[in-house]
């Protein structure tokens, strides 16, 4: 058979593209936006019954939006054209989309419709990208597996029997299963680095307040960050610049300019210091294929002419333990709000003349909240009671202090660090359900950088002998995401993923 | 550091207006001892005469120009919530007993 492609061979090579490809097509005219999405949604009805990476598809509005560009193309001609126009996005279930339902993996918020968009949502829209649904994620955002998701977890494009990750699960298996090039999660701990490392995709948590939490629903508000995913780091760069920047409705986003990535992103890294934290690679549990990928990656940057060496950030290892007092303790008090009163879920108990708010309170809340959001509340409400404030969460904004001066000394001596993102690759569905520490100690490389509110990303780093993805972590100090792209980019070329990470995603 | 009793953490959830059940009481009186003991590490270290990190980057007095601009629609914000009365949230009686 030759001649022209098939429907179907067409979709399948629309969707394995990147952004910067895609957008570079429809700007030229080789396909209309509308063709792009509607490949990409026809991957997602054909394939999200296995994966279930979206809760909840917009296909109408999607399409509308690609014909409106398509429209104005031709109208305005393609210099008209946002730079990402036609690119499709999924938008992970925790950012606030105006009329579209949001609920944040949850019960309590099933049915809500937000009234606002969050300003990263507003700048994807005004960049041109077209968002095609909201992304599967853990209850509120706490978990490392999707698992946690009150509508059913996701599942690992790579193999269906393994967790994504999490809490971002949803988002990194739509992007490895090409539902979309281009993603949005958030990172409190870990929860766009890990499942972008087991799904086999990039994923950057960027600097505390260099992205926008205005209409982000919160969970820790000292350690969340908005961050992307995609299947090339130019990629995840484009998707960063078109939403990064200072914004007044948030008052702790960085008022700084942004150092644009794009433009030295092929400059290499001969002549920069990288360190290998000593403390995040010698973890108990480390799979020998994950330390191995780590060794390769240290050869990769020093045939590219970096230097390299390892560096010792002693209070890291205190990280997990400072985590799990601080997160829940300001999950405690932001899930607060969740009270069965201006919006969401609300259980009358007994008899509604008789039942109290107080009453009401208590019964909403145990109806629409799942077992870990329970217990983070709990831990965060005795972390912050009476008698044991200053043992529990005291100390760990002490340790917090410490972990800031190691790190900030590793950077008087290297431009970036790396670390494995995970300690293992893929588990598989119910590992750790019900051992919830056992689940928390596959954060423990993530959680130190945004304990420091720095920027760190996951790259693909080869896969394991089960064909699992394997993710290398690059580190770099606050407002340091220009170098970090550099040495993404060159490690990127060294292991050759580009290709490869495309294919992920069910035959 | 940590001797979690059940007693204890049907204390903590009522100060965190949560309902639970017996059965979530036992479970979690054995998982949250379990976790705090892993977090009672952060006191192996030294951290005498170390300031608290509240937030990574510090700023204060952050103002913005005192511009009057459009709020939120009432009539789309409440129509999210449960129950509304008169452009009003409604909620079941607060206090006790009382006309």
């Amino acid at each position: 058979m030759s001649g022209s492609p098939t429907a179907s061979e067409r979709d399948t090579d629309l969707t394995s593209r990147s952004a910067a490809g895609l957008a570079a097509a429809v700007r030229s005219g080789e396909v209309s936006a509308r063709e792009v999405v509607d490949a990409h949604l026809a991957r997602i009805e054909a394939l999200d019954g296995s994966v279930h990476a979206f809760l909840h598809v917009t296909a109408d509005v999607a399409r509308a939006r690609a014909d409106a560009l398509d429209a104005q193309r031709r109208s305005d001609g393609p210099e008209s054209l946002p730079p990402l126009a036609g690119v499709p996005v999924a938008v992970k279930d925790v950012l606030c989309t105006r009329g579209v339902p949001t609920t944040c993996g949850s019960r309590i918020l099933e049915g809500w419709r937000p009234p606002y968009d969050a300003t990263v949502v507003s700048r994807l829209e005004a960049s041109g990208a077209i968002a095609l649904g909201k992304a599967n994620m853990d209850e509120f955002a706490m978990g490392s597996s999707t698992e946690n998701s009150a509508f059913g977890p996701t599942r690992n494009p790579w193999d269906l029997g393994r967790v994504p990750g999490g809490s971002s699960g949803g988002s990194a298996a739509a992007v490895a299963a090409g539902f979309a090039p281009l993603a949005l999660g958030t990172d409190t701990g870990g929860s766009i680095r890990q499942p972008a490392a087991l799904c086999g995709v990039v994923g950057v948590k960027p600097t505390y307040g260099r992205v926008s939490r205005y209409g982000v629903v919160a969970f820790a508000s000292s350690l969340d960050q908005v961050g992307p995913f995609a299947r090339t780091v130019e990629d995840a760069a484009l998707l960063l610049e078109a939403v990064w920047g200072h914004d007044p409705a948030d008052s702790t986003s960085i008022p700084t300019p942004c150092e644009p990535i794009l433009p030295g992103l092929q400059r290499g890294v001969a002549g920069l210091r990288v360190g290998v934290v000593r403390e995040l690679t010698e973890v108990d549990g480390i799979q020998p294929e994950v330390s191995a990928a780590l060794e390769q990656a240290v050869k990769l940057l020093e045939q590219a002419g970096a230097t390299v060496d390892t560096v010792s950030v002693p209070s890291a290892v205190y990280g997990l333990p400072a985590y799990y007092l601080i997160a829940p303790a300001e999950a405690s008090s932001n899930l607060a709000r969740f009270d069965g009163i201006r919006y969401g879920l609300r259980i009358v108990p007994g008899d509604p003349g008789s039942a109290n708010a107080a009453a009401m309170n208590g019964a909403t809340r145990h109806a629409g909240f799942g077992a870990e959001v329970k217990r983070r509340i709990m831990l965060g409400t005795y972390a912050l009671s009476a008698g044991y404030y200053d043992a529990y969460y005291g100390q760990a904004q002490r340790v917090r202090t410490l972990i800031i001066r190691d790190f900030d000394r590793a950077y008087k001596h290297f431009d970036v660090l790396l670390s494995p993102t995970t300690p293992t690759t893929a588990f598989a569905l119910g590992d750790k359900v019900e051992d919830p520490l056992a689940m928390y100690l596959s954060d423990v490389c993530t959680i130190p950088t945004n304990l420091a509110g720095a920027a760190a990303m996951s790259i693909p780093a080869g896969l394991d002998g089960s064909g699992l993805p394997i993710g290398v972590q690059v580190l770099a100090p606050g407002l340091g995401e220009a170098v970090m792209f550099r040495v993404a980019r060159a490690l990127e070329l060294g292991f050759g993923f580009g290709a490869m990470a495309a294919r992920g995603g069910p035959a | 550091m940590s001797e979690l009793t059940r007693e204890q953490v049907r204390h903590v959830a009522k100060l965190a207006r949560l309902d639970l059940s017996d059965d979530e009481l036992d479970r979690f009186t054995g998982q949250l001892a379990g976790i705090l003991d892993h977090a009672a590490r952060v006191s192996a270290l030294d951290t005498e005469g170390v300031p608290p990190t509240a937030h990574p980057f510090p700023m204060v007095n952050v103002l913005r120009p005192d511009v009057p601009r459009p709020s939120l629609d009432r009539a789309e914000v409440l129509a999210c919530a449960p129950d509304a009365q008169d452009g009003r949230f409604r909620v079941p009686r607060i206090l006790e007993d009382e006309a």
